[in-house]
């Protein structure tokens, strides 16, 4: 139980770049961008392609999240210079990426387990500086060393990751161009009225969002061990779940505030996964159903807890009313008496 | 400043919806002239102040800017001397971003917008220094989402982000038409303020002919399509509405058709 806590968390960490990658088409530029389940598996598909032919793991994963730039980026040209919907030309990207996928891989399934991946090679360092002995001694201290986690390279290095991530991303759109990229996606006429090139905008946005996927597919297939074609069906929903789970729970209006809740978001949204599949009759094909209901109760359940709330304002208000009728009926009837 | 050649305009060229919406427009601006455009609805006014800010490009002629051929420039790069307000109030700014945020963005008008660079405390103090001007407590309120103001302080804040900048041109759209009476007068006085303040080239659209009267130094009439009569200077100080009526009719042999209150205020 523990162990398949410390793992939601770890695979949460790492679905939380794709959902940043996804907050910022989704809700940034209000592009629903369905480029994502192809582009998740391409990043995983260059990277696991060039750690097979001996590429250093950093520069396969760095490949990888550049050739997710790429694909958002066409289907950001799809968009402004085609005048295709936006769905469609997402639609249309993760068609075209399959086969694409198929091709970089050669084959729909290309095992890691005993190739040199990012985490053997943190793995090593952290064995080198022996950090894992220092980690484990205030659990074994408090004498709970049964709930420490197997290891704890792979959740430090992947918070190293997430923090280094979020903090450039804070960065990055707070700048002029940043926020300019976020109100492209707000008021579009406005800001093509102070000159800037808002198709131009769109499409570097789509290339940045559909990066940060690639690089979260890269991360996959090296925690996985394993890179398969069907590994994004449905990730779009997962990266919806996480924005949307996210901000509900700690959503606030500033932006550091929105990437932290997104990436809590992802986190949450593992854990009630993982949850999920130890309830005994479901089964881990269930999970895409059980995905979808989820998304399905996080969009509803804040607009249906909004209306009962202006509902039982309204018969409250009501009640005083009557309330208030009452005491003039009764003030009334005193002033006959 | 801004010179207009010869520009022509058809809406739906050899259907039987065929429109002229631009005749043979030509025209000159000098620098810090006030230029306030009246007509009725479907004389041009639009289209004229649509292909200035490039939205629309002529069939014929050309648009320079400052010494520049700008006609065919699209919008967002005109928009380098170009400030606009529109009508509406909700379009001019991004509601669901801060005051601050907005400004910056209209910043970046005029130049490269940075990759790096964030709003800084300088910048912060120029941003207040411009919104303390406008004398409605925006100033206190940099991290207030533009959405959560009222259209008049919008409207306001639209019109400080287009001129603050110093643009080449400032076109205002029908830019009070939105707003209620109290708020109106407000704009307007701000416009008058921020014209002045910074010698700006201004064409303004109107539907009231007082206002038209009373803003500028150069007055337009427009109907299909031309500009049909124009008073410059003094001319245009002694003008009233009822002249403006008067010629109107003298000119086209017929009433001028008031779609909306010409008269209202």
């Amino acid at each position: 139980m523990v162990s398949a806590l410390y793992g939601a968390v770890e695979s949460g960490l790492i679905y939380a770049i794709m959902a940043l990658g996804v907050y910022i088409s989704f809700r940034l530029l209000d592009f629903p961008d369905l480029t994502v389940d192809g582009s998740f598996v391409t990043g995983g598909a260059v990277t696991s392609v060039m750690i097979v032919g001996g590429v250093d793991p950093f520069t396969a994963t760095l490949a990888g999240a550049i050739s997710g730039f790429f694909a958002g980026c066409i289907t950001g040209i799809l968009h402004t210079k085609g005048n295709i919907n936006p769905l469609l030309s997402g639609i249309l990207m993760m068609i075209a990426l399959y086969s694409i996928n198929l091709r970089i891989m050669g084959q729909p399934n290309i095992p890691l387990l005993n190739e040199n991946t990012l985490f053997t090679t943190i793995s090593g360092w952290w064995e080198a500086m022996n950090l894992e002995a220092i980690f484990m001694a205030p659990f074994n201290w408090l004498g709970i060393a049964d709930f420490a986690p197997r290891s704890f390279y792979t959740l430090m290095s992947l918070l190293v990751v997430i923090i280094i991530v979020k903090k450039l991303m804070d960065f990055f759109l707070r700048t002029e161009a940043g926020v300019t990229l976020r109100a492209t996606g707000d008021n579009a006429k406005m800001v093509r009225s102070f000159s800037a090139n808002t198709s131009l905008y769109i499409v570097i946005g789509m290339g940045i969002s559909n990066m940060l996927v690639a690089f979260s597919g890269a991360m996959i297939v090296q925690h996985n061990g394993f890179a398969d074609i069907n590994l994004g069906v449905g990730m779009i929903i997962i990266g919806l779940a996480s924005v949307i789970i996210g901000e509900v729970l700690f959503g606030k209006d500033k932006i550091v505030r929105m990437t932290l809740a997104v990436v809590l978001g992802a986190i949450i949204y593992r854990i009630i996964y993982s949850l999920a599949l130890r309830v005994d009759f479901l089964e881990a094909s269930d999970m895409k159903l059980i995905t979808a209901i989820i998304v399905v109760v996080a969009l509803v359940f804040p607009n249906w807890l909004g209306h009962s709330n202006a509902k039982s304002q309204y018969k409250k208000s009501k009640a005083r009313a009557t309330e208030k009728k009452g005491e003039i009926h009764l003030a009334s009837t005193k002033s006959n008496s | 400043m801004l010179q207009l050649n010869q520009i022509h305009k058809t809406f739906y060229p050899n259907t039987p919806d065929e429109r002229q919406a631009l005749v043979d427009v030509n025209q000159q601006l000098d620098v810090g002239d006030f230029v306030t455009i009246i007509g009725s609805n479907g004389a041009g006014k639009s289209t004229l102040l649509n292909t200035l800010a490039g939205t629309i490009i002529p069939d014929e002629g050309d648009v320079w800017i400052d010494g520049n051929n700008v006609t065919g420039f699209p919008e967002q790069k005109r928009a380098r001397y170009i400030g606009r307000v529109f009508q509406d109030p909700m379009s001019g700014t991004a509601p669901g971003m801060t005051i601050e945020e907005n400004m910056m963005i209209s910043l970046g008008r005029t130049k490269r917008r940075s990759l790096f660079r964030g709003v800084s405390k300088q910048l912060r103090e120029r941003f207040q220094e411009h919104l303390s001007t406008l004398e409605i407590g925006l100033e206190d309120r940099l991290n207030t989402k533009v959405g959560l103001l009222s259209g008049g302080e919008r409207q306001a804040l639209s019109l400080l982000m287009a001129t603050f900048t110093e643009p080449k041109i400032l076109l205002l759209d029908e830019h009070t038409a939105a707003l209620d009476p109290s708020k109106e007068e407000l704009i307007l006085k701000l416009t008058r303020e921020l014209v002045e303040k910074h010698n700006l080239t201004t064409v303004m659209v109107t539907h009231q002919m007082e206002q038209a009267i009373d803003f500028g130094n150069r007055l337009w009439m427009m109907d299909e399509g031309k500009i049909i009569f124009e008073a410059n200077g003094a001319d245009k100080d002694r003008l009233t509405v009822a002249d403006l009526l008067q010629n109107f009719q003298d000119i086209r042999g017929k009433k001028m058709a008031s779609d909306r209150a010409l008269l209202a205020k």
